[in-house]
């Protein structure tokens, strides 16, 4: 290494004598960090995608390589957010790739004092034979003398995080099925 | 607005930086605070009373914007004479019957014509409309305040008196109620020093008319009280009179704290609503489809269609099952009998009627009010279902919730099976968001959710397609509807995974011959069209997916028209028919918005105008024109019955007319405006020791908590306490109190304080703050303590839930939960452990004097 390269690779001189006089940018720059690379450079997909926290809407470009999503970067495009997002928002890496995530279905049984695993397929069996149950359990045809048609046996709440989609076809069964105890977070 | 929609703040920062004030009105100084020109803390409950003090300067002043708010708004109209205001009742309207707790809104109506409200409680209308006798429904529970607006009218047209001098016309009745909303009752209720108040009436009034424009934004601060509508109710008032609504850069932005919570009101998963703001109906002798057409719907404005909007929902539902000749399956929709919200379930719950119960992304074990209440409903279930990415609350209270830990409940005691399901994350599912400025913005899935977890569209998909299956070939008349209904969504992948955009394409809408419709203008009242939402109908015009729509914001115009799509019919701006005057021609260069272009015969603009696009501004309708046609060329609020904004609401609310200051539920104060102390058609759900009130004024709880959220968390934790960033950024719950509270009580920053209220005690760690500012209300010195509401035991960030704290006393119109205004003690130290805390709990309720029957007064 040349006197001069050993200078330069000195950040206080790069700051006093370059173009980045707080240090914050390029002065501040280690010799290994120059040779890294972002991760979104490396990303096989990027794949157009909305916040999921508040409803500012961000907009977020999910990169995967490798069948994994890999980082969660705002969108610039976006004429709501212009590839901003607050500290929640960008943390929804984690959010959806962190280990807090469960994933498997777990069954406490009636007075059991822990979780045992189930298969979902026996699971949604068993929850459909349940639904049936209490709908017919809590059944009216009428009250007070007038026609209801409906069941107070179940109750739904949430939907506020969900897509249109999702709570278009909740509403559309739960309405079918005589339900009407269903609500979300709009209420609360 | 800059902690909860930090990135949406940023257009208020860009406002300032070209000359916007900004004035922030919170008991709390916070990141808004700290970029506001003026910061403004109040009482927590009283913002009734301050905006009613701007409403009287603005019309003591003349400050109003005369020529918007003699043509566009209901001042002219003139009342019924029998009509009895608050000033003449001492806080009370005319039509309460003090056994019901309800009003009979009969002497509200306009003189000599009867309307209908185009959101709200449509349903207290119902006997009057279809046999002329009053109302039999003591609560009709149809309302939610963020509606599609506009309901109907009688025909003909109101008495109206241009001038705004009549006695009885709603200007002159306005400006009486709001007489005593003056500085010095301001400053004594609110506890604003008179000089503040006046700083933000004179920025307020000197930002609004034809050249500027203000706007109003605010959140749950506003809704979460007994008289949450009349909070907002309040401030369109204000912003009707200064000509601020239908106008850029004016309105009253509601700024809404759930990705998809208004995609989740548009197509409700609630209780008193189908898709696009459709009531669901009530329980009446002998309805059918068009009694509650007759009943509901609107004879003027674009509600005037609601029968077209009812028969295409009921055709997606049930497709070729409904026909003509059975009403198109009207009768298979279930019945309301008043409320059926999510408070009223929790006391199903605990009665045994309600024995199976879904949470699908909610925590309510410390998400809702009064969240004890919550999990003892829990325990008292056959079965839970919970859908969630990490294991909340909701889904382990049975395990290690607060009541094991008082011995109130043994795990091995409880019944309830539970089912935990992961749920897949937005990266993992294709799908729509519709965000607080209603435009819906499509997510596309990258990668498959892993292990069992999968999406809400799969899980009701799979669902009801079991339960189809087992009931497959039942001839039970109760079977029919969910037999009978269209459930055929072609599914992809290993998974099985229902396609999202076929979901979309039906709540878009088909004609007969399956073609995407593009407009609602386009349903149909027979049967040949269907349509899963019409307010959403065109968001797959063309067959393509306008939520999907992603040309760069550089690339358009300032209101950006191709990023997604908003409804109705991608309208940014509601109601901007009023950016223009009754001749068509913008109020001003400066805020033009949509104008008449009388060349072609055609309304015009930067947003898509929000009227019919080929009627002229002179237009008058001719007599006996129904629905749209009813329109005049000068009604710019076309959902409404008389195509005017509404000052006064003669129809549609359950507790008055005109907002009136009541104090909240549990209030160190009585109400110095009037001697009526709370609303007081306020819904209190049926007594539990659980849900105790508190007596007016008691020494026992002298301060004031309000609830409220931090940047680094969401709601109630179930997307952040998980999050080992965020649990760094803010890893504990804590209390925000004032230096003056903390010496009064001997509180160490740091340390611990111990909350109580009549329903429960909670432990936080302290934060002494200037942040937190002792105010004088009604000459005395009032302490508020801030309480950020996202925590409970799990995740990496824990503490105690606020919630605990919470009543269910609720807003009427909406059932919605007073989280931001309730007395409370604190004081020194960590909480009780065992059965000491409901020792403690139960003896603060002995020394307040506390029965069943406390608060429960009219």
């Amino acid at each position: 290494m040349g006197v001069r390269t050993w200078i330069e690779s000195w950040p206080v001189y790069r700051q006093l004598t370059g173009d980045d006089p707080l240090g914050r940018g390029a002065a501040a720059k280690s010799r290994r960090s120059e040779r890294l690379d972002p991760r979104v450079t490396t990303a096989d997909r990027v794949v157009k995608s909305v916040c999921p926290y508040c409803a500012v809407g961000c907009a977020q470009n999910v990169y995967v390589q490798d069948g994994k999503v890999t980082q969660i970067e705002g969108d610039p495009d976006s004429p709501v957010s212009r590839g901003r997002l607050c500290p929640k928002g960008s943390a929804s890496l984690q959010l959806t790739t962190g280990p807090a995530r469960e994933h498997r279905v777990l069954y406490r049984r009636p007075y059991g004092t822990d979780w045992e695993h189930l298969d979902l397929d026996t699971a949604m069996k068993m929850i459909a034979d349940r639904v049936i149950a209490a709908r017919r359990a809590g059944w009216q045809w009428e009250v007070g003398g007038r026609r209801v048609r409906r069941t107070l046996g179940l109750a739904s709440l949430g939907g506020a995080t969900l897509d249109n989609e999702e709570n278009y076809l909740l509403k559309k069964l739960f309405t079918a099925l005589g339900a009407i105890q269903i609500e979300n977070q709009a209420r609360i | 607005m800059a902690e909860c929609h930090p990135v949406g703040f940023q257009w208020v920062m860009e406002a300032k930086a070209r000359g916007a004030k900004v004035i922030h009105v919170d008991p709390r100084f916070t990141r808004t605070s700290a970029m506001a020109d003026v910061h403004v803390p109040l009482r927590a409950g009283s913002d009734i009373a301050f905006l009613g003090g701007i409403i009287n300067h603005v019309l003591r002043n003349d400050a109003y914007f005369r020529d918007y708010v003699v043509a566009y708004t209901n001042a002219p109209v003139i009342l019924r004479e029998d009509f009895r205001d608050t000033e003449d009742l001492d806080g009370l309207f005319s039509g309460f019957d003090p056994g019901s707790r309800a009003y009979d809104n009969a002497t509200w109506q306009y003189a000599g014509l009867e309307v209908q409200a185009a959101a709200g409680q449509r349903d207290q209308e119902y006997d009057r409309r279809t046999q002329g006798g009053g109302p039999e429904v003591a609560e009709a529970a149809r309302g939610e305040t963020a509606g599609s607006g506009g309901f109907p009218i009688a025909a003909g047209y109101p008495p109206r008196d241009p001038t705004l001098q009549h006695p009885r016309c709603v200007f002159q009745v306005l400006k009486r109620h709001y007489a005593r909303y003056t500085p010095e009752m301001v400053e004594r209720v609110c506890g604003v020093p008179q000089d503040v108040f006046r700083t933000v009436c004179d920025l307020i009034t000197g930002n609004s008319g034809r050249d500027r424009t203000t706007a109003f934004a605010y959140a749950v601060g506003w809704t979460q009280h007994t008289v949450g509508v009349q909070y907002i109710r309040a401030a369109a008032i204000l912003q009707l009179l200064l000509g601020n609504i239908g106008r850029p850069g004016g309105g009253i932005l509601a700024l809404r704290g759930h990705a998809s919570i208004q995609g989740s009101t548009d197509i409700p998963t609630l209780f008193n609503l189908l898709p696009g703001y459709l009531p669901m109906p009530h329980a009446h002798e002998h309805e059918d489809l068009d009694t509650y057409v007759q009943a509901e719907a609107a004879r003027k404005g674009f509600w005037g269609d609601m029968r077209a909007y009812m028969v295409s929902l009921l055709k997606a539902y049930w497709g070729d099952a409904a026909t003509a000749a059975n009403d198109y399956r009207f009768d298979y929709l279930p019945r309301l009998t008043g409320s059926h919200s999510t408070y009223e379930t929790v006391m199903a719950q605990l009665d045994g009627v309600c024995k199976g119960y879904f949470l699908l992304g909610e925590n309510p074990a410390v998400g809702s009010a009064d969240a004890k209440m919550q999990r003892l409903g829990m325990a008292n279930l056959d079965w839970l279902v919970v859908r969630d990415f990490s294991l909340i609350e909701s889904a382990t209270w049975w395990k290690d919730g607060p009541e094991i830990e008082t011995g109130e409940l043994r795990t091995e005691d409880i019944a309830t099976e539970v089912f935990f399901l992961p749920a897949a994350a937005h990266t993992e599912k294709d799908g729509s968001f519709t965000n607080t400025q209603r435009m819906l913005q499509w997510h596309h899935a990258a990668v498959e959710p892993p292990g069992q977890a999968r999406s809400d569209l799969w899980f009701a998909y799979h669902l009801g397609r079991l339960v189809r299956a087992a009931l497959a070939g039942s001839t039970d008349e109760m079977d029919r509807p969910i037999l009978d209904l269209t459930w055929d969504y072609p599914v992809k992948g290993e998974n099985a995974e229902p396609d999202a955009e076929a979901v979309l394409a039906e709540i878009n809408g088909r004609a007969a011959d399956g073609r995407p419709l593009s407009a609602y203008t386009e349903l149909s009242d027979d049967g040949s069209t269907s349509c899963g939402c019409w307010i959403y109908c065109g968001v797959r015009a063309e067959g393509v997916n306008q939520a999907a729509r992603r040309k760069p914001g550089r690339d358009q115009n300032w209101v950006a028209p191709e990023w997604g799509w908003a409804w109705p019919a991608n309208r940014r701006i509601l109601y901007n028919r009023a950016s223009a005057d009754p001749d068509g021609r913008p109020w001003s260069e400066r805020k033009a918005l949509v104008w008449w272009d009388a060349a072609q015969g055609r309304w015009t603009g930067h947003d898509v105008p929000d009227f019919v696009p080929d009627r002229p501004p002179g237009y008058t309708p001719p007599e006996g024109a129904r629905a749209a046609d009813a329109l005049a060329g000068d009604d710019p609020f076309i959902m409404q019955a008389d195509g005017k904004a509404w000052l006064y609401v003669p129809t549609g609310l359950v507790d008055g007319p005109l907002p009136a200051h009541y104090e909240p539920q549990d209030s160190p104060f009585t109400n110095p405006l009037y001697r009526q102390q709370r609303n007081p058609a306020r819904h209190l759900p049926s007594p539990h020791p659980d849900n105790r009130y508190q007596p007016v004024g008691s020494p026992v709880y002298p301060y004031v908590a309000t609830t409220y959220r931090l940047t680094e968390h969401h709601t109630a934790g179930g997307m952040s306490r998980w999050q080992p960033y965020l649990a760094e950024l803010q890893p504990e719950f804590f209390c925000e109190v004032s230096p003056e509270l903390a010496r009064e009580r001997g509180l160490e920053h740091l340390g611990w304080a111990t909350i109580i209220s009549a329903r429960n005690v909670i432990e936080a760690r302290v934060l002494v703050t200037e942040r937190m500012t002792p105010l004088t209300v009604d000459g005395r010195t009032l302490h508020q303590i801030g309480l950020p509401y996202h925590w409970g035991p799990n995740g990496y960030s824990t503490g105690d839930a606020a919630n605990e704290l919470l009543h269910m006393a609720l807003d009427p119109n909406t059932h919605i939960q007073e989280s931001k205004a309730i007395a409370c003690d604190i004081r020194p130290g960590r909480r009780p452990r065992g059965p000491q805390a409901a020792a403690l709990v139960r003896s603060y309720r002995r020394r307040a004097g506390i029965t069943g029957a406390t608060g429960t007064e009219v």
